[in-house]
Formats: structure tokens, C-alpha cells, sequence
């Protein structure tokens, strides 16, 4: 199918974004950084034709539904969602060290997609449950929340990488050959993962919301302790206490990023590893 | 806190517990953990389930614990009522202070603050002064709402102000989840939850409730189900369930029809029916010395090479296949097979033995060939003969069907949906409309005047700064054209 081949090979343009964002960074040649930004926007314009054209294509399949509904329809999003949001961040903050972090996550949630033989990306169509408006809504802003709070861990990555405490001295700066000292002030970084984090819970939010209105109309009731459900909330508990902590002085920027990191591994398990759950009878069990 | 000195001492302390906001962080990280529990072991299963999975000592320990239904347990219960003393204590606490501020009227700007703010711009211009101020006006009080002028110490000043009620989106916030809170109370302690299954033609007055015990709830009219309807996709999977269900009064007249399907359920009188499963009705048992003497033709498609194989079993004979791919036995003919809670219809049920896998189990419906793809095993398997209906002499003409349906009454949904839209409005406010505070200084130098900017928002640093910078070039523009 079209689709799948223009998003493959979009696997590959945002590998190469990565490539010049970290090779800017790393070997001090500022020019490769907006070649990483140019080449990611061109990667973008690919994602987006792809999606587009899968969703066209499963009209003409004649059973056409928005491309949201399965695990490699919501990496292919997931992956659209962090780069386009980390080139708005990138324009406001005029940063191209950013890039060297949180384009690689995009590329790593579109290759596992493209390239896993565990993930197809055959279209089918929808089951009776997933038919409905409240589908598009609901996995589009818990997918923007995720990619929220993916940019958020990788400008937590840079902040702790960074070294430096808020007012602090910049450790082992001029001697490292200075490539942390080229990433923003902890300060910038700080701001930045606090406002990924707001937006990304506003989102997520929103997200559980929709899932829950839509979960009431399709199987009578809004909330049902699943375990889909819990870790989506244990998610939202995790930014809510990050929110929280922040608010109320304790351990500003370093415990702020850790903080961050431990919610991105809620959200990466509310993703993927919910489907690894124990169940006490599942198809397909031994004996 | 004045009010606490006057309180007694237990009282006074208790308050300064749910004051703080270092509580709430744990509260919430509590949450957070013992909410992993319930979804590593599996709630609500029987107990028979429980003793088998985690052993005897676990599954006491386990259900002392109260962990098989930890969601509605004391302790969970109890965590959140702390969560929610927290929030309004909190709430109660800070509010007269933050209403003051919110609602001051003619606040004086603080100028040391500005002063010391890193959002600044500043530049000269020849005046004179009321185009200046008339400049200012109009490019300022474009972007923020009330824009104030006073004479200051050093020149006129005009202070701006922008979303000062920002602060207010918490309360919304933390209302809303109060709201969420007391919606679930509502619900668990004044609805229901269960389910029936209505054979098409029949009526119902009466539901089975869910959890634990055969309770039944009568409801106050009757749901017949006229007729019901299920349709595939071209792989056997669903596409659609549709039952017509009328209502009834208790005295058999008709009050309205509609046909529902999942994701459109039928609501009336606080009451909703949701499209849930269906089955089969009556199919004729099967004699089993009949079905010992049944030869059934299995293809075994290799996913690897491409080869089918296809082989005659019976009952209970074992089969070893070429290609070491395994060895499958043939356990069971089932007339009304069931997966996922839908009826597949007549199956076959297997078990195959790898080298890597002990014994996987398998079914096989004869309905839809396709089946056995969605195991993803090296080998896919499809029953080639008899076909469906042959065995128990369906002639596959009219078939009944019972819907399985969903029933709930829910009177604190509204209050929860009420919390989501606060949540969302409360989210929205607090995050995205900061409080911005701008202070533009003239002051006569010389024959020129200085114009200086200053802006204030400790909630949004960087973006005041690009306000300002902003603000300061389009006033220049304005000035000079």
C-alpha cells in the first residue's frame, strides 16, 4: 500500500533528522541543526500525506475509518504528534539542540511501527465497539499528551545531562569541550519541561475524559478499573504529584526532571504494557 | 492562619495536616501505587480462580488485604476522602486571601518587582507625551484588558493587567474533582449495574444484577426484543449487532421502539440498555456415539513453507504433522462454541504440542475458516469438513438469536460529566491564561523621553519576555510611522 511505503520511508527521514540534530550538537557545527529542523519538517509533510492517504485508502477498501484504531495507526500518530509539537517548541525557543533529544523518540515509536514483524499494518476494519466519533477524539488527545510528556522526558534528559543546579556553577563546563554548555540554560530547560508537562496533562485529561464518556455510551459505565483505565490514571496521579511537588518548593528542576521520567515510564506502560498483563484465563493458555 | 488560634488543640492540628500541600503529593503518589496492584492481579474473579493462581497463603494474605476488589476497598475509600479533605481544606484556606487579590480594586503596581524583571525593554522617543500615551494605549491595551494611567514619582506611569482570575482555575480544578468523587459515590450507592439476555420475540420485567449472588432487580416496565440482527466482516469478524427492542408497560402496551447497537444504547426513565453480546438459542444436542464415528477433514496450513496438509481426525485422535510443526490432538466438538463472549457457532477444540510449547489450546469454528490466523502460530488450521449444520442437522435456515444486554442506572453521571467539563475549563485556565502584569514608565529626559516597558508573570517567564519584546517593537513602529 502507499501509505505504508511514504510512512517507511518517513521512518527513515526522521532518522536523519536525528542524525543532524545529534551531529550538530555533539560535533559543534551549528548549520547541521536547522538542516535537522528542515529535514524533519520534510518528514513531517511525509507523516502527514501517509496518515492522510491510509485513511483514503481504507474508504476505498470499503470500510473506511479514521487511522486511529490500532497499534500501528497510533505509533504512526504518535510519532506525527512529537515532532510536530517539537517544532513549534523549537520556533518559540529557537533552539536546535532540542532536536538532538526528542527526534529520535519520534523515530524510534515510527520504526518500531514500519519495522516490527509483530505490528501489521494491514487495514481492517472497525469492530463494533470502535465505531464511533468518540474513537478519534479520544486517541487523539491521549496520543498529544503522550507526546507532551515524551518531549517533556527528553528535555529532562538534557536537564540532567546538563548538570547544573538552578543558580548554580555549570559542572565540568568550558573542560567538556563545552557541548553541555550549548544546550539552553537549566533555567529555559526547566520552564520548558514544566510547560510540556501542563500541556500534556490537559491533554491527558481530556483524553480520559473522552474515553469515559465514550466507554459510558458504548458499555454503560464511565469507569470500570480496567487495566487500560487504571494506568491511564495512574499516569494522570504521577504529573498531578509532579504538579503538586513543584508547586509546593520541593526539590525545584532536578527532581522535576526525575519526576518526569518516572511519569514518561507510566505513560509507556499504559502504552505497551498493559497488553502484557497477567490475566488468570487468557486464549490461548497452556494445557 | 487566624482562625486555627482559635481552635483546640487536636482540632487545630488536624487542620494544619489537611492544609498541606505536602500531603497531597502523597496522597496522590499513594494513589498511583496501590492502584498498580489492582491491575497486576486480575479483580473480582472467583475464588476458586484466586486459589488456584496465588496458592493458599497468598490468596489469604491477598484477600485480607482486600486486594481482589482494591478499588472499593476501606483503605482505597479512605485514601481518597483524605484526598478529598485535603483539597478542601486547602481550597477553604487560601481562598479569602486569593479573593482579595483577585477582586482588589485600583491595585497598586509593585514597582520593585518590575524593576528587578528580566522582561524589559526600553527606548527613546521624542514625544510628545500624549502620543506617547495615545501610542501606548492603543498598542498595550490591544493585548490586556484594563490599562490604568497615574502620575508616578519619575513620570507617568500605565499600568496594564491581564487575566487576573487565572488563579480561580484551580479552585475549578480541584471542584471538579470533588464533583468526580461525589458522582461515583452517588452512582454506587443509588444505581445498579446488570445485565439480561431477551430471546428474540420474548419480554423481560426483570434484569440479573452484576457481583456476586444471583440477585435480581425488577424494573418498572417490560423490554421485548422484536428482533435481533448480527452481520461479518469477510475474516469472521464482527461488523455489527442491531437488536429492535420495544418497551412496555406492566400491562403489555407499548411506550416506544428502537433499535440500538453498541455504541447507541437505548435510555429511558434514568435507565440505559446497551448492545452487550448475543447468542444462539436451542440448537438440538448432539448424540456422542454419533459424534465418535464423526471423521472431520483439518487443513493444516505451514505459514512457512506455504504447504496444506489435509488429514482426517476423529475425537480424540492425535496427529503428528510434517514439517515438525507439532502435534495436535483433537479434544472436543462443541455445538454452541463461545469466544470473547460472542457465539461463533459450532467448533472444534484442540490442543497442539511443540517442541518450544507445552500444549497450546486451540479452537477451531467451522463457521469461519479464517480463524485460527489470529493465533499467529507457524501452522494455521481450518475445518475443511463437515460443514456448519451438518452434524447437529440445522438445515442453516432461520436461526434464533437471543440479545445480551447491558443494563445500568447511573443517577451520578451528570454530576461526573458536570466535573469533566470543570476539569477541562479548570485545566484550560489555570495552564494556558497566565497572569500578566505590564508597567510602562515615561519619564521625561531632557527633551526626549524614556519609555520603559516592564512585565511580570511568575507563571510564564519566557513567554513575558516575548511579550514585552514584542510589545516594545510594535509601539516603536507605531511611534515612528
Amino acid at each position: 500500500m502507499l501509505s505504508s511505503t511514504l510512512l517507511s520511508v518517513t521512518t527513515f527521514v526522521y532518522a536523519f533528522a536525528s542524525l543532524f540534530y545529534i551531529g550538530g550538537w555533539v560535533f559543534k557545527l551549528p548549520r547541521l541543526g536547522p538542516w535537522g529542523s528542515w529535514v524533519a519538517r520534510g518528514g513531517l509533510l511525509l507523516n502527514t500525506v501517509g496518515i492522510g492517504l491510509r485513511w483514503v485508502e481504507s474508504y476505498r477498501l470499503g470500510f473506511g475509518h479514521a487511522p486511529l484504531s490500532n497499534m500501528y495507526e497510533s505509533l504512526i500518530f504518535f510519532a506525527w504528534v512529537i515532532i510536530a509539537i517539537h517544532l513549534i517548541v523549537e520556533w518559540r525557543y529557537r533552539d536546535y539542540t532540542i532536536g538532538a533529544f526528542v527526534t529520535p523518540l519520534a523515530f524510534l515509536a515510527i520504526a518500531y511501527a514500519s519495522l516490527s514483524p509483530d505490528i501489521s499494518d494491514r487495514i481492517r476494519p472497525l469492530m463494533p465497539a470502535l465505531k464511533s466519533n468518540w474513537l478519534i477524539a479520544h486517541v487523539f488527545t491521549c496520543f498529544v499528551g503522550y507526546a507532551a510528556f515524551a518531549i517533556s522526558f527528553g528535555v529532562s534528559i538534557m536537564f540532567l545531562i546538563k548538570g547544573e543546579t538552578q543558580g548554580g556553577k555549570q559542572k565540568g563546563a568550558p573542560e567538556n569541550g563545552g557541548i553541555l554548555a550549548k544546550l539552553p540554560s537549566a533555567a529555559v530547560l526547566e520552564e520548558l519541561i514544566h510547560q510540556m508537562v501542563l500541556f500534556g496533562f490537559l491533554f491527558l485529561s481530556i483524553g480520559i475524559i473522552t474515553g469515559s464518556v465514550w466507554a459510558n455510551s458504548a458499555w454503560g459505565r464511565y469507569w470500570g478499573w480496567d487495566p487500560k483505565e487504571t494506568w491511564s490514571l495512574i499516569t494522570w496521579l504521577v504529573y498531578a504529584g509532579l504538579l503538586h511537588a513543584r508547586y509546593a518548593g520541593w526539590f525545584r528542576g532536578r527532581g522535576i526532571a526525575w519526576f518526569s521520567l518516572v511519569g514518561f515510564a507510566a505513560v509507556m506502560f499504559t502504552y505497551f504494557g498493559v497488553n502484557l498483563l497477567p490475566g488468570l484465563h487468557s486464549y490461548g493458555a497452556k494445557g | 492562619m487566624k482562625k486555627s488560634r482559635a481552635l483546640p488543640e487536636p482540632l487545630s492540628s488536624l487542620l494544619k495536616f489537611f492544609a498541606s500541600v505536602q500531603l497531597t503529593v502523597f496522597v496522590l503518589l499513594i494513589l498511583a501505587l496501590t492502584s498498580i496492584i489492582g491491575t497486576l492481579i486480575p479483580q473480582n474473579q472467583t475464588p476458586h480462580d484466586y486459589l488456584h493462581a496465588f496458592g493458599e497463603f497468598r490468596y489469604r494474605l491477598f484477600a485480607v488485604l482486600d486486594f481482589f476488589d482494591m478499588y472499593h476497598s476501606w483503605w482505597f475509600q479512605l485514601l481518597l476522602l483524605i484526598l478529598t479533605l485535603n483539597i478542601l481544606v486547602c481550597s477553604l484556606e487560601r481562598l479569602p486571601a486569593l479573593w482579595r487579590m483577585v477582586f482588589a480594586k485600583n491595585k497598586q503596581p509593585r514597582r520593585n518587582r518590575f524593576r528587578r524583571s528580566a522582561a524589559r525593554a526600553e527606548f527613546s522617543s521624542s514625544g510628545p507625551r500624549e502620543t506617547l500615551v495615545a501610542g501606548v494605549h492603543q498598542v498595550v491595551g490591544r493585548g490586556f484588558a484594563r490599562l490604568r494611567q497615574a502620575e508616578g514619582d519619575a513620570g507617568l506611569d500605565l499600568y496594564a493587567e491581564k487575566w487576573r482570575w487565572n488563579r480561580l482555575g484551580v479552585y475549578v480544578v480541584h471542584l471538579s474533582i470533588i464533583l468526580l468523587l461525589l458522582g461515583g459515590l452517588l452512582g454506587s450507592l443509588t444505581g445498579f449495574d446488570g445485565f439480561v439476555n431477551i430471546a428474540e420475540g420474548e419480554a423481560v420485567d426483570t434484569i440479573r444484577l452484576r457481583g456476586g449472588g444471583d440477585q435480581t432487580l425488577k424494573l418498572p416496565f417490560k423490554v421485548r426484543c422484536d428482533d435481533f440482527d448480527v452481520s461479518f466482516y469477510d475474516d469472521g469478524a464482527p461488523k455489527e449487532f442491531r437488536s429492535k427492542l420495544t418497551l412496555l408497560t406492566l400491562a403489555d402496551e407499548p411506550i416506544l421502539t428502537r433499535d440500538i447497537i453498541v455504541n447507541d444504547p437505548l435510555r429511558y426513565k434514568g435507565i440505559s440498555f446497551y448492545q452487550s453480546s448475543y447468542g444462539k438459542l436451542d440448537a438440538p444436542g448432539v448424540d456422542a456415539a454419533r459424534l465418535a464415528s464423526v471423521e472431520f477433514v483439518l487443513n493444516f496450513q505451514s505459514t512457512g513453507s506455504g504447504m496444506g496438509y489435509m488429514r482426517k481426525l476423529k475425537v480424540n485422535d492425535s496427529l503428528e504433522l510434517p514439517e515438525k510443526l507439532g502435534t495436535f490432538t483433537l479434544q472436543h466438538y462443541l455445538p454452541r462454541a463461545e469466544f470473547g463472549g460472542q457465539a461463533i457457532g459450532e467448533a472444534l477444540v484442540g490442543v497442539m504440542k511443540t517442541e518450544s510449547e507445552a500444549g497450546q489450546q486451540i479452537l477451531l469454528p467451522l463457521q469461519f475458516p479464517n480463524f485460527d490466523k489470529m493465533r499467529k502460530g507457524a501452522v494455521v488450521i481450518s475445518v475443511v469438513e463437515p460443514a456448519p449444520g451438518k452434524i447437529t442437522g440445522e438445515a442453516g435456515g432461520a436461526e434464533r438469536f437471543y440479545t445480551g444486554l447491558q443494563v445500568a442506572k447511573d443517577p451520578g453521571v451528570w454530576v461526573v460529566y458536570t466535573g469533566f467539563i470543570l476539569m477541562i475549563a479548570g485545566c484550560f485556565i489555570t495552564f494556558f491564561l497566565p497572569h500578566q502584569q505590564l508597567l510602562v514608565e515615561i519619564e521625561p529626559r531632557g527633551r526626549a523621553f524614556t519609555v520603559r516597558l516592564m512585565g511580570v508573570a511568575p507563571r510564564n517567564k519566557f513567554g513575558i519576555r516575548r511579550k514585552v519584546a514584542l510589545l516594545s517593537e510594535k509601539l516603536q513602529e507605531k511611534l515612528e510611522g
